[in-house]
């Protein structure tokens, strides 16, 4: 048996505020919950901790790095019996001083190739796509 | 139906009707039901319910499987595959996350 294939997404994006700040907001529990989601986050390597989304789904994670105002990592684990719903991925933060303040890329490693419906779509709600797909196609029908 | 509609075609076709999408929604969130449990939740009669999951079933998108006098429908996401690019919903989130970020530095000023 031969492992899936794993892929990544990278999203980076450049901030107006030194990377000390963008750190308190990336690693500060109720600061996390107003940009990603609500959680009982602790700054220590091993911690282990869930992030819970509106839609009723709990991550679970692990923090794996913490080099404060440089990098933070952490497992994003969504467990489930079906392989097609289990989830394993690790998301990387990292934070790199500019002129202007701070650029941060963000990486979530870890999808399987064969694993492309299941979390996306409990993550977003199946409204959004759904209602997407009737904007495009509903009209003659 | 046309003779011309690729999978694809049926498979968008399926999911257009707002009360077939309900039920296939309701087995993706909750996992397989009978046509009695689907029922009385659609808010539609048993053999609309039924006529219903035939569709999804000629797309793909439910499996059936009967136990007894009952037959129990589950969803079958990987039928959505073709429509569905993970990482790049992903990379969507993420973006997102990042707008709300930014509002939260924002704040973090005053």
């Amino acid at each position: 048996m031969t492992t899936p294939e794993t892929r990544s997404v990278i999203v980076e994006r450049d901030f107006p505020h030194p990377p000390e700040k963008l750190w308190r907001a990336l690693s500060q529990p109720h600061l996390m919950a107003e940009w990603l989601m609500r959680n009982d986050f602790l700054p220590t390597v091993g911690h282990r901790f869930n992030l819970r989304g509106d839609w009723g789904g709990v991550l679970e994670c692990e923090v794996l790095i913490l080099d404060a105002g440089k990098r933070l990592s952490f497992t994003w684990d969504h467990v489930n019996d079906n392989a097609a719903y289990d989830l394993r991925s690790v998301v990387t933060f990292t934070l790199t001083p500019t002129t202007t303040g701070t650029h941060l890329r963000v990486e979530q490693a870890g999808f399987r190739t064969d694993q492309k419906q299941a979390f996306g779509g409990a993550m977003h709600g199946w409204d959004g796509f759904l209602s997407k797909l009737e904007a495009v196609v509903g009209r003659d029908l | 139906m046309p003779v011309s509609e690729t999978p694809n075609d049926i498979l968008f076709r399926s999911l257009s009707d707002p009360t077939r999408r309900a039920i296939f929604e309701r087995l993706c969130r909750d996992g397989e039901q009978t046509v009695a449990a689907l029922t009385a939740q659609a808010g539609v009669s048993q053999p609309v319910v039924s006529k219903h999951l035939a569709v999804l079933k000629l797309a793909g998108l439910v499996r059936d499987r009967p136990a007894g006098r009952q037959t129990h429908y589950s969803a079958q996401l990987k039928a959505l595959a073709p429509l569905v690019d993970w990482t790049h919903e992903m990379a969507g989130f993420w973006e997102s996350r990042m707008d709300d970020l930014e509002d939260v530095l924002k704040r973090m000023d005053q």
